[in-house]
């Protein structure tokens, strides 16, 4: 299962924890499971099916918008962080 | 007492009391600090402002902070008028916004003032910050003066002279190995962790509130009036959209009649996100940073959509330049004007000759160019475009001679 790290505004999902682990061959796989046992979640970060516009999600460090986006590919030990956009600079 | 009244996401408007946050917890959009405007119309006027200190305090009822203040003197910084630079541009009134000569030669030192002034207030001991060289000058001279811990991460490839500043001044120095965007990112996962604050993270809201003052000076300066066009170097758009929102504050204040500045951004043509998404009419599209110029190197920019919406907004612009004209900026600006400044300097000169040059601005037009940091922190891009100096021994004859010779003007490689 991947680790899933949790910005703040997240952690009411996981009862304040940093972080949880989640199954999915993919990030979009991933935000899914986590919202079928969490409901509420998937709507938090995405919106018409892309990440909201506030939001990164970086896959082993690397910014999915970079790459493939939501059809990233996640493996069991990489670790995804969920972050806000609008930081730093 | 302070006239602020709470924070306010700014993408939905959601309301949080003031406290050491930075997203809307319903949509991860920024909050900003909102005022009682009313109340601070009935404190402040162009008298009271003039009589205030020689600093950004002077607009102290305008900013979000307490009694307790973290004082370096930062701000109320000179404007030039720029006769040599407009008269080489054809340009009819150009002015430079010279704060590379704040107390650590940067305009971080605005930011820093509110935000660890802020920090005090809400009671940390330890300040924090991801940066581009001069953001970690700044945290670390003033966690110095407030006697506060103090933990600064910055790339590993970053200017020479930015990082033995920092040092000076004896902070917790980390270098990342990766480019800006991953410090920011790295920083943004350990603010999660740690109850520290993060001068450009958790207090981000405070901190980016300081940048205002870059707008107020300039209108003061001008005679209470805002400029045609500023130029203004983006990293994040932090800066400019709060260059643009403090022209527009005096004007709710009644401290200037009207606000018809043309905000334009200069970036490097190695990191430019926000000029290429202008120039394309698309979103921003994050990107990897390849310049020489660091401290406007950052690929996913925090506050890219709003700049965007304040250079649309305004009828502004946006321009970046290529390393080569970047350096060409520095020498410019040192020669006609006397002025030295760091490659972010460079970006902006660069970026008003070329505008000037294209047509893409009008010569007529009163101009601010912004320049936001001192030349002898970037120092090392110079080495080979600049001549050596002309050696001889101690001796009349040997003075006479190389008078009478032609002194070197090419550049050739530099060795000290």
């Amino acid at each position: 299962m991947a680790t899933v790290r949790l910005a703040t505004p997240l952690r009411k999902f996981s009862d304040g924890k940093p972080e949880i682990t989640a199954e999915g061959a993919t990030l979009e796989e991933v935000i899914k499971n986590i919202d079928s046992e969490r409901p509420g979640f998937a709507d938090k970060v995405l919106e018409n099916g892309e990440i909201k516009r506030f939001i990164n999600i970086y896959v082993n460090n690397e910014d999915v918008r970079m790459g493939e986006g939501l059809k990233t590919k996640v493996g069991d030990k990489d670790v995804i962080s969920i972050l806000p956009a609008v930081s730093g600079g | 007492m302070s006239s602020v009244t709470a924070l306010r996401c700014r993408n939905c408007g959601e309301e949080y009391e003031v406290k050491p946050v930075s997203i809307c917890e319903e949509c991860f959009g920024p909050l900003e600090v909102e005022y009682d405007i009313e109340a601070v119309k009935e404190k402040v006027n162009k008298k009271t402002i003039e009589k205030g200190p020689k600093s950004l305090w002077r607009y102290k009822d305008l900013l979000p902070v307490g009694n307790r203040i973290v004082d370096l003197n930062p701000g109320f910084t000179p404007l030039h008028k720029a006769d040599n630079l407009a008269e080489e541009l054809g340009l009819k009134a150009l002015y430079i916004k010279n704060d590379s000569v704040n107390p650590t030669f940067s305009f971080k030192d605005r930011v820093v003032a509110v935000s660890v002034s802020k920090a005090l207030d809400f009671g940390f001991d330890t300040i924090a910050c991801a940066s581009t060289g001069n953001l970690a000058n700044s945290v670390a001279a003033h966690a110095a003066k407030g006697k506060l811990n103090c933990y600064i991460f910055i790339p590993a490839d970053l200017n020479l002279g930015k990082i033995l500043q920092t040092l000076a001044y004896e902070p917790n120095l980390i270098s990342v190995e990766g480019n800006y965007d991953d410090v920011n990112r790295l920083c943004t996962e350990v603010a999660g962790y740690y109850n520290w604050a993060f001068v450009n993270i958790n207090l981000r809201p405070y901190y980016s509130e300081g940048s205002k003052t870059l707008g107020y000076e300039v209108a003061e300066q001008l005679g209470w009036r805002t400029p045609d066009r500023a130029i203004i170097p983006v990293g994040s758009g932090s800066l400019l959209t709060k260059i643009w929102k403090g022209y527009n504050e005096f004007l709710e204040l009644g401290l200037v009649d009207e606000v018809n500045t043309r905000i334009t951004a200069a970036q490097s043509e190695g990191c430019s996100p926000i000029v290429t998404a202008y120039r394309s009419g698309s979103d921003i599209k994050p990107v990897k940073p390849n310049t020489i110029e660091k401290s406007l190197a950052i690929g996913n920019p925090a506050d890219g959509y709003y700049a965007l919406r304040v250079i649309n907004k305004s009828g502004g612009g946006a321009m970046a330049s290529s390393d080569q004209e970047i350096i060409d900026g520095i020498k410019l600006l040192a020669k006609t004007e006397g002025i030295f400044t760091e490659t972010a300097g460079g970006v902006v000169v660069a970026a008003l000759k070329k505008l000037v040059e294209q047509g893409e601005m009008d010569k007529d037009e009163e101009t601010v160019i912004y320049i936001t940091g001192n030349g002898l922190k970037t120092q090392e891009v110079l080495i080979d475009h600049l001549p050596t100096p002309a050696k001889i021994s101690p001796d009349l004859k040997e003075f006479d001679k190389l008078l009478s010779s032609k002194i070197k003007k090419e550049a050739v490689p530099w060795q000290p």
